[in-house]
């Protein structure tokens, strides 16, 4: 056990399975770099962040390959290698790309088992960038997982930390159906204990970061820092708050969401993704249906505008949830009374 | 007058502790407070403990508020004689602290020892040495599911004299996850192997639960390397065992259910952390930590009883053995302790559960250091 960065747990994760079974093999823009082009250095890049460097001289050019900057074409070719048994990892590099190749995920990856009677696996893991706060601007910024949410077939991971980044991730090459593995880029160099042997974090479990009676939090991904940020500064004024890290959005812990909401009665949700259809609504809405009468105030969102996400560092800074905002809006549900009393 | 005058400072529970909460203070300021007497209760992110003073006296001052939180070794309070005047307790505290700044930017290499990976035949077992001196060497032997942290009240205080080993078995912590049949006298010889690895000839054995069944097993094959047998609430004594605890221990997988069966372990339920749990959650999902406990139970608790009958190797063996026991154990029964001979030392530790070292790790440390003398 020691301490280790988000980008060196994902690495870890990515070298101890491949070292494991030899069908593992990745793909990507650039995740060797170098290899390709007349003065090229073999291992320059290991991607744009340096996630997977010193993979491509571990498992070399039959293993871990650079492919052209043509997300259609190498993604397809991903799910092809995973419907006819490779385990591949796909590097989407930015998940804003996505565009470039979504009905290879959309309607190729994400409906093989089911359309084929459920004879079919799809071991295939696709690693993207998320998230503002890089000054990346709008085209490498988005925090795009409701998308991949809404489509059934896929799974959809977001770590919130480097532990559970390198659980989560081997959890998601083992699993036989396609995953969307989503890393948010300003969390790359965040460090924390994290255990050199291999483990595994389930998919649909809900990790609660803190424990209170007040107000139940769900956060995502990068959120829960924030929320947990929130949650310390309001315990000293003796709010007490439940933090929920979802882990995966799909599937989705609802049996613990609704735990926890039925026990604190108030409910605010943070995710930095726009905030039109995105999961704020989604667990708001099953907070709702199934949870209303539980309720003592209404739920608050924390969500970013509906605007493309702004490359000028004040705007984006604006743009983003942060600690601030969440604890402003636990307090506005505390400080909530009903004005009709129930009969 | 500063020999009058005694610091309380943080005290370092664990190996590991860098800092603690004083969670209450047991003594008024004004009040007397006698040796040994808890005189505040600190809570680290692992455990609550009781803290013992150091010496007697008149606690003069409570530096440190109630819910505050403060590195290992910074002052607490202050201990003196009614006599000692303000002024000097003044001067004491401002000598301290300015100290005390310029000490804690510099810890010792000792204070943060980590524990260390060893190479014993084909598997690899994470070891946590302390102490020195000519003491003969002392051993402990963690349980079922536990591992070198199982220790953390009492491997500083039994270090002071002597080196002292604590290591994670082998489908523990972060050991080696290869059980083998999973069998005490299996891991008896893996422990013999890591004393020859150590260079130990002999040592006192400490073993808690399951580890005391493997202490058993030890001294039964290999006399010469076992001094004396402090066996915690140990296995292989009776047939009864909670198999509630053994098997919710494998199956529950998340904080919720898990929480129940630790339980069992302790008298004070309050007394199983949040820490405590997620720490035996990320344990249990190392890859083969599972199966490694699964085969563990078969092994030693299969049909819901104890598997080995080990009263003859304690019978049997020549050197001065030991019995501890939590009046309230929930997990093994000390009625398991009765019908041995008299040289047998058995003590009962009232309000304690399954974990007496933890519990009541005074009383647990202070039989320890007499018997081992």
């Amino acid at each position: 056990m020691s301490k280790k960065s988000f980008r060196q747990a994902i690495n870890e994760a990515l070298r101890q399975e491949m070292q494991r079974d030899p069908r593992i093999i990745l793909m990507g823009e650039d995740i060797a770099g170098g290899q390709g082009g007349s003065a090229g250095v073999v291992d320059a890049w290991g991607g744009v962040l340096g996630v997977t460097k010193g993979l491509y001289t571990e498992f070399g050019p039959d293993r871990v390959f650079d492919t052209p900057i043509s997300e259609a074409s190498y993604i397809g070719a991903a799910v092809g290698a995973a419907a006819t048994g490779l385990r591949p990892v796909a590097e989407l590099m930015f998940v804003d790309f996505v565009g470039c190749c979504l009905d290879q995920i959309m309607n190729q990856a994400a409906k093989f088992r089911y359309m084929f009677g459920g004879k079919a696996r799809t071991p295939l893991v696709i690693r993207a960038m998320y998230g503002a706060g890089f000054n990346a601007a709008a085209q490498h910024s988005q925090a795009l997982y409701p998308l991949f949410t809404h489509i059934p077939g896929l799974k959809v991971v977001i770590p919130s930390s480097p532990y559970e980044a390198k659980g989560l991730l081997i959890e998601a090459i083992r699993d036989d159906d396609p995953v969307i593995f989503l890393e948010n880029k300003v969390m790359y160099d965040d460090e924390e204990e994290v255990p050199d042997e291999p483990y595994t974090i389930p998919f649909g479990e809900a990790n609660l970061t803190r424990e209170g009676d007040d107000v139940t939090i769900v956060a995502f991904g990068r959120m829960v820092n924030f929320a947990n940020e929130a949650a310390d500064r309001l315990e000293k004024d003796g709010i007490s708050c439940t933090v929920i890290d979802p882990r995966t959005t799909s599937p989705l812990d609802s049996a613990t969401i609704l735990e926890c909401v039925e026990e604190t009665g108030r409910l605010v949700i943070v995710d930095e993704s726009s905030p039109r259809c995105n999961m704020a609504t989604d667990v708001a809405a099953l907070v709702v249906e199934e949870a209303f009468e539980s309720l003592k105030a209404p739920i608050r969102r924390v969500v970013p505008p509906h605007t493309p996400v702004p490359f000028a560092t004040v705007l984006e800074k604006l743009y983003l949830p942060d600690a601030a905002r969440i604890e402003s809006a636990v307090r506005s549900v505390m400080a909530y009374k009903k004005t009709k009393q129930d009969a | 007058m500063t020999d009058l005058i005694t610091p309380i400072t943080m005290p370092k529970f664990g190996l590991a502790m860098t800092e603690g909460k004083i969670a209450s203070w047991n003594i008024p300021p004004g009040g007397h407070v006698d040796a040994g007497q808890e005189i505040a209760d600190i809570e680290t992110t692992k455990i609550t403990n009781g803290y013992e003073s150091p010496a007697s006296g008149t606690l003069r001052r409570q530096i440190a508020a109630e819910g505050e939180t403060l590195p290992v070794g910074a002052l607490l309070g202050v201990l003196a004689d009614p006599a000692v005047s303000d002024a000097d307790i003044d001067a004491f505290i401002a000598k301290f602290q300015a100290d005390f700044s310029s000490d804690s930017a510099a810890p010792t290499q000792a204070d943060h020892a980590e524990p260390v990976l060893l190479s014993v035949g084909d598997l690899t077992l994470r070891v946590q040495k302390a102490g020195q001196g000519d003491g003969t060497p002392l051993l402990f032997i963690h349980g079922f599911g536990g591992d070198l942290s199982n220790w953390m009240l009492n491997q500083n205080s039994l270090s002071t004299d002597r080196r002292t080993i604590a290591f994670d078995l082998p489908g523990h912590g972060g050991s080696s996850k290869n059980v083998g049949d999973g069998k005490p006298a299996t891991f008896a010889a893996t422990t013999a192997a890591l004393l020859d690895k150590l260079d130990i000839t002999q040592a006192h054995v400490v073993g808690h639960s399951l580890g005391g069944a493997i202490a058993l097993e030890l001294a039964k094959a290999f006399p010469q390397k076992v001094a004396s047998l402090s066996l915690i609430a140990p296995a292989g004594l009776g047939q009864g065992i909670n198999m509630d605890f053994i098997d919710g221990f494998i199956s529950a997988d998340r904080r919720k259910t898990l929480e129940p069966v630790l339980n069992y372990l302790v008298h004070d339920k309050t007394l199983i952390s949040r820490k405590m749990i997620e720490d035996i959650i990320r344990f249990k999902r190392l890859d083969g930590a599972l199966q490694s406990l699964q085969t563990i139970a078969q092994a030693c608790f299969p049909h819901g009883q104890q598997a080995d009958d080990l009263r003859p190797a304690l019978t049997g063996f020549s050197g001065p053995s030991q019995i501890i026991w939590g009046a309230d154990d929930e997990v093994l029964s000390p009625n398991d302790a009765k019908g041995l001979p008299d040289s047998i030392t058995v003590t009962i530790l009232p309000q304690s559960g399954h974990m007496p070292q933890l519990e009541n790790a005074a009383a647990v440390n202070a039989a320890i250091t007499q018997f081992v003398k």
